[in-house]
């Protein structure tokens, strides 16, 4: 697999809400060889301590070798990837891993949980090249309104049904975002892609389960490396014998091929 | 006028060296991870991820913990195993014209002479790097490497099955690296590498829990070059073999502190993870810098902290 390193000139910055920002940034090669679902490790500032790089996926390519992430400081690590600024560089590495598997199906439910929306717009993107527009359904959940609502704005800007569920209710339904899955219904063969917290996709995964539908998960993990070398990223498979690894196998797996704990 | 480059190349045993930089074990894979990053014809060596007699899974998630400058890691040794070494793994190495020295580990000495001997048959392995961290699961699972008597075994085993150079690679979890060190050498090893990781661990405040699943793992990074230098000058006061620096290498500058400190060569790892780079990065500037001295060649490096 072809993984660049490229130190990338940061040509937008969007704050999107109170902790998350939206970085695009000029990274040609890796913007030319990515697929949605795919992630790239960022360099957390130029010195010591935070060491570890830090993933995150790829949220879009544009034209002119655009790349965009988004990053929801957590951390000291996300703290200083998100205090660069315009005409900085970003030490950014990828494009790394494997990402969504789409074509075969006839509808497709996007779900999407906080910032887990990251890479489903990139995907929503491709979609659209071979698909109508009524055969995709975007689903947001978050916990409140700011966290969602300009993400929302941006599948809808495209054209797409989205439906969006909060915790505290100030936007759509009240309740997770598999309430909104609960009432879907298709004749034809489903697939459902998923990106968000671990418990939100132990829940999809059940769901599209029970109702038949195929289901593909990104998932996160801590990891160190990015390239399959520090095995660091490992997570049970579903047969509970032995491990896959988030960056190399992953990020987005089957949802039947690993154990749901 | 052309500036003359200096000479880089070292000497393990028999085995000739272009440059004195590697790669560590488990921080890069089995090499192919790192072929579109970094160009492998030009490093010193590679050295690929510890490979056992069967496959092993590895320790539960999670595996690592970021420190101050530092990492710890717990990935139990997960690795392919000898077969699938040999016919997923070397094939692409084969043809990579840098040498590959091949780490090993083992539950038993016996292990570790099995696969001294096949890997001999393999004229792609230059030589064999002994992982002596690992516990010896016939004398209740003491690490092989705390002991002077075990490394001394399980050294003279790998020796006895193995033609070309052994290296052994030191644990630093020990009260005298040294008479670990002296113990390989008087076994028959061609050289020592120095230092493993460091035992540490770290707890998540939020959840009250250690924050590896193993709740102890190994400690790398720029944190431990002070403990890895400290230990590299006190091995080369009492073995006469080559000896091989590791621990927190980051920059030409900290391999050149090894290299004074008495190392002929130098493994990067953590590093590796940080900056893919590293390896090409610090190759060129150990020649910059003997240029900038006027030194014609890397041996007027090595040890020169030491001379009176």
């Amino acid at each position: 697999m072809q993984a660049y390193q490229q130190q990338a000139e940061i040509v937008n910055t969007e704050k999107v809400t109170g902790d998350i920002y939206r970085f695009t940034v000029k990274a040609p090669d890796i913007a030319a060889d990515s697929k949605p679902g795919q992630f790239v490790m960022v360099r957390a500032g130029e010195g010591l301590d935070p060491l570890l790089r830090r993933p995150f996926s790829i949220h879009q390519v544009a034209e002119g070798g655009l790349v965009q992430i988004l990053i929801k400081v957590i951390g000291k690590g996300t703290q200083a990837i998100a205090s660069l600024k315009l005409g900085q560089n970003m030490d950014v590495l990828g494009p790394l891993g494997r990402g969504f598997v789409h074509n075969t199906m006839q509808e497709h439910y996007l779900v999407g949980g906080g910032i887990g929306v990251a890479p489903l717009l990139f995907l929503a993107r491709q979609l659209l090249k071979k698909n109508e527009s009524s055969a995709i359904k975007v689903l947001l959940g978050a916990r409140t309104k700011a966290e969602i609502s300009t993400l929302a704005d941006d599948f809808a800007n495209m054209g797409l049904g989205v439906q969006t569920s909060t915790e505290d209710g100030s936007l759509g339904k009240q309740g997770l975002v598999t309430d909104l899955m609960a009432p879907l219904y298709s004749k034809n063969p489903v697939m459902v892609y998923a990106c968000g917290p671990y418990p939100m996709l132990r829940a999809v995964a059940g769901v599209s389960r029970d109702r038949g539908w195929a289901c593909q998960v990104s998932l996160e993990t801590i990891m160190a490396c990015g390239l399959g070398a520090c095995l660091g990223c490992a997570v049970l498979r579903a047969d509970m014998n032995g491990y896959v690894h988030v960056c190399k196998d992953g990020p987005v797996f089957d949802a039947d091929d690993v154990a749901w704990l | 006028m052309a500036v003359e480059q200096p000479d880089m190349k070292i000497s393990i045993g028999s085995l000739r060296l272009r440059n004195p930089v590697m790669t560590a074990s488990g921080t890069f894979g089995y090499g192919e991870e790192y072929g579109s990053l970094v160009n492998l014809h030009r490093l010193g060596a590679i050295i690929v991820k510890g490979i056992s007699l069967l496959p092993r899974q590895g320790t539960p998630p999670p595996r690592i913990a970021e420190t101050a400058c530092g990492m710890l890691n717990a990935i139990g040794l997960e690795n392919v195993g000898l077969e699938s070494f040999l016919s997923e793994k070397l094939p692409f190495l084969q043809g990579i014209n840098t040498p590959l020295i091949v780490n090993i580990l083992g539950d038993t000495v016996q292990d570790y002479q099995q696969l001294a001997a096949r890997l001999d048959e393999e004229e792609k392995v230059a030589a064999l790097e002994v992982n002596i961290s690992c516990p010896n699961v016939k004398q209740g699972g003491v690490a092989f490497g705390t002991d002077p008597g075990m490394a001394h075994a399980v050294t003279k085993g790998v020796r006895q099955h193995f033609s070309r150079p052994v290296i052994v690679k030191l644990s630093p979890n020990v009260t005298d690296i040294t008479g670990i060190a002296r113990a390989a050498e008087e076994a028959g090893a061609d050289a020592v590498s120095l230092i493993n990781t460091l035992l540490g661990m770290a707890i998540d405040i939020k959840s009250c829990q250690p924050k590896l699943a193993n709740i102890f793992g190994g400690l790398s990074g720029p944190a431990i070059k002070p403990i890895g230098l400290r230990m590299v000058w006190q091995v080369a006061e009492c073995v006469s073999i080559p000896i091989i620096g590791i621990g927190g290498i980051t920059t030409t500058e900290d391999a050149i502190e090894y290299i004074l400190a008495g190392a002929c060569a130098v493994q990067v790892g953590t590093t590796n993870f940080i900056n893919p780079r590293a390896t090409e990065e610090i190759i060129q500037g150990i020649g910059a810098f003997l240029v900038e001295n006027k030194m014609a060649s890397i041996q007027d490096l090595i040890g020169r902290a030491r001379q009176v």
